[in-house]
């Protein structure tokens, strides 16, 4: 089963959530970063890393000789990846979203594949379990096309422990918020955990975030982080929709310290351990109804 | 005018509740949030009298039933795993459409329309802090990159006509297109960090597309106390770097029960964080050129 | 003599010089010498969700102009500009596009090497 952690805001503790998660979950898991921008799971798992490989994008490449400057390919595309300027064709690679439409379409086979690097994806050991994650280049603007080839990997790795009797579990941190890329990682799992803090802010984005995945039609549950220190804006929310809640996470400003610290939560003190392991029961309890075995690639 | 942009690379570091201090603190603005994907300065600003523009950004596909004849075409082409078939019945995910229109070109019996994308709504409205312009995305909408431009722009057009001659903006967490946007061509950025491992690796990534896109910036390390060895790994980067250091701010709840509240943390009852923060902003404002 | 573009916030010589390019409201497109001019509207470019330089430097080149005077051109529209032989002065707002004309006929134009916009602080 894929169980993907998310938040409607970031650093309301979606990554502690994740970590503790991996750190208690009985059988093996694969821990996966789908935060490409920011990935920090590794931070607080330490896995030692055993290779990586770069991702890239498909862009076009012009040859010269063979192009009749018809300009279909810059009529075509619409993201200005390519371009007719007067008399000469040219490309702009950082544009390009990778559709391939004018390779497809240029009537003189002018364009061939050429790759743009989106960024690197690196995996590993963590103990029983494996880690994955992929990171977003600097200055790089597109995450989807990084995160579906890190999903491809993900793929490799599920494949090739598929010999084991037992399927893997996956753990995914996702990216914070409701964008293109936050659907994007929760849209595969089996179950999605909102991770929130009884605040305002908190509770609108979680609110958001709710509404969001809502369609999506998967089990969904809350993990309420520092709780008692906020209001019951997010308490009233989850009764009044259903929504069940699934763990509390007191506020303490040792937790805080343990965090900011670079610990996983659920191995600082015996109380916090098992918080997660009811958690994670709760997780299977709730995903196992809905995921099917091997089903939910 | 000078453009100020409150950023953190993480989010969760307490950015938006400083960014509603310092646009209480400030003259001669106009707010901006460009926190389009978790915009949440409006919980405490309460804006009003609100101008409410739908927003429009590129198009999607959409396959029309009656004359889609199944051949698959647009199946084979998407990059983007955007097609649905069941049965023989061909449809478009819009969470994973892109809008580049290759399965639009490319159907041969044109069953694929190309509508506008519909994203969400931009706002502009007045607060008790000055005019404010803000957005809202329709959940799993890309693409906050434009808007991020086009609220940019209308802030700057706002300013222009009411004279003023500060943006303050709130931006947005991540190092993407979004922040790009956002970035590009500011006065100052001023990144508000915390000492835990995610804030500075994300602190570190953020200062690095400072620096690509050449925008001077300074750094706050909110909860410093938090963990006091790594707020002085990150004051030893910045100065490595060369950014300034603003200054540092405890971790105290007091932040929480002026958002509870509604209010601005210098609002709020009278507080050491505020006096602090105070301080820190006269220092932000003294960094910027005033304008001629 | 070459044609020349000139950035415009409305189509009149007297329109103040629009310093954006690339969602710059229009270009005049003008014979420096009969002044006679034509308007070439740019809200194409401005809706677009990403590429606005591009699709104006290719507005400007398929206008026939050689020249383009106006405020910032960012990086990508500048290569595209220069591949397509359009010479660029840059800095030329706060100014009317008639101005701005003038200037150039009067040889004070330095035409740009480079894009002025990236790490330009306004």
């Amino acid at each position: 089963m894929k169980i993907a952690v998310a938040s409607g805001k970031g650093g309301t503790g979606k990554t502690t959530v994740s970590s503790s998660l991996v750190s208690v979950w009985e059988s093996p898991v694969i821990a996966l970063d789908l935060d490409v921008e920011e990935p920090n799971l590794h931070l607080f798992l330490n896995p030692e890393f055993t290779d990586k490989r770069m991702a890239n994008m498909e862009i076009p490449k012009i040859d010269d000789a063979l192009c009749s400057k018809c300009g279909q390919c810059g009529e075509l595309c619409q993201f200005k990846a390519i371009s007719l300027m007067g008399e000469v064709l040219m490309t702009f690679p950082e544009m390009c979203h990778g559709c391939g439409g004018c390779i497809a379409i240029c009537p003189e086979g002018a364009l061939t594949k050429d790759f743009r690097e989106l960024g690197e994806i690196t995996w590993g050991k963590n103990g029983k379990n494996e880690f994955l994650m992929g990171r977003l280049r600097v200055g790089e603007a597109m995450s989807p096309p990084l995160m579906r080839a890190v999903k491809e990997k993900l793929g490799e790795m599920l494949d090739a422990s598929s010999t084991d009797v037992i399927p893997k579990d996956v753990i995914i941190d996702a990216p914070p918020g409701v964008s293109c890329p936050a659907i994007n990682a929760v849209m595969d799992s089996d179950l999605i955990i909102l991770v929130t803090e009884p605040t305002p802010f908190g509770f609108y984005d979680m609110k958001l975030a709710h509404e969001a995945f809502l369609p999506m039609g998967k089990p969904m549950g809350v993990v309420i982080n520092r709780a008692g220190l906020g209001n019951s804006e997010v308490y009233d929310y989850c009764n009044e929709v259903k929504l069940e809640i699934f763990a509390e996470i007191p506020y303490d400003r040792k937790i805080a310290e343990a965090y900011a610290n670079g610990d996983v939560i659920s191995e600082s003190s015996d109380e916090m351990k098992q918080i997660f392991i009811s958690l994670a029961d709760k997780v299977k309890e709730k995903a196992g109804s809905n995921a099917s075995q091997g089903g939910a690639a | 005018m000078n453009e100020i942009l409150i950023i953190s690379g993480k989010g969760g570091t307490g950015k938006t509740s400083l960014t509603a201090a310092f646009a209480h603190l400030a003259k001669n603005h106009v707010i901006c949030d460009l926190d389009v994907d978790a915009p949440d300065m409006h919980l405490i600003l309460k804006p009003e009298n609100t101008k409410s523009v739908e927003f429009i950004s590129g198009h999607e596909a959409v396959i029309n039933p009656d004359k889609c004849e199944a051949c698959g075409k647009c199946l084979e082409m998407c990059q983007y795993g955007a097609v649905n078939e069941n049965d023989d019945i061909f449809s478009i995910n819009p969470l994973k459409c892109e809008g580049c229109k290759v399965c639009v070109e490319f159907c041969p019996v044109d069953a694929i329309d190309f509508p506008d994308r519909k994203c969400g709504h931009w706002y502009s409205s007045d607060t008790r802090f000055g005019p404010m312009i803000h957005a809202q995305l329709f959940p799993g909408e890309e693409n906050s990159g434009l808007l991020v431009s086009l609220l940019r722009k209308k802030a700057k057009e706002l300013a222009g006509e009411k004279g003023l001659d500060l943006i303050l903006s709130d931006g947005t967490p991540g190092i993407g297109c979004p922040v790009i946007a956002s970035l590009s061509g500011v006065t100052l950025a001023v990144i508000v960090t915390e000492p835990t491992p995610s804030g500075r690796h994300d602190m570190e990534r953020v200062a690095e597309l400072c620096g690509h896109f050449n925008i001077p910036a300074g750094i706050i390390i909110n909860k410093y106390d938090l963990n006091e060895k790594e707020a002085a790994a990150i004051e030893a980067y910045s100065r490595k770097k060369g950014f300034t250091l603003f200054g540092n701010l405890p971790h105290d709840p007091v932040i929480t029960r002026a958002m509870i509240n509604a209010q601005a943390i210098t609002e709020y009852e009278d507080n050491d964080f505020a006096k602090q923060l105070t301080g820190i902003w006269e220092q932000i404002i003294r960094t910027v050129k005033p304008v001629k | 003599m070459d044609k020349i573009a000139v950035t415009c916030e409305e189509p009149s010589l007297d329109s103040q010089v629009d310093p954006r390019f690339g969602r710059a409201a229009g270009f005049i497109v003008v014979n420096p010498e009969s002044m006679e001019f034509e308007y070439i509207d740019n809200g194409s470019s401005q809706v677009m969700a990403q590429g606005a330089g591009i699709q104006a430097a290719e507005n400007i080149a398929n206008s026939g102009a050689k020249i383009l005077l106006t405020g910032y051109v960012g990086p990508k529209a500048f290569q595209g500009l220069e591949a397509a032989g359009i010479k660029i002065g840059q800095n030329l707002d706060s100014m009317t596009v008639r101005q701005a004309i003038e200037k150039f006929k009067a040889g004070d134009v330095d035409f740009a090497t480079a894009s002025n916009k990236k790490g330009h602080w306004k």
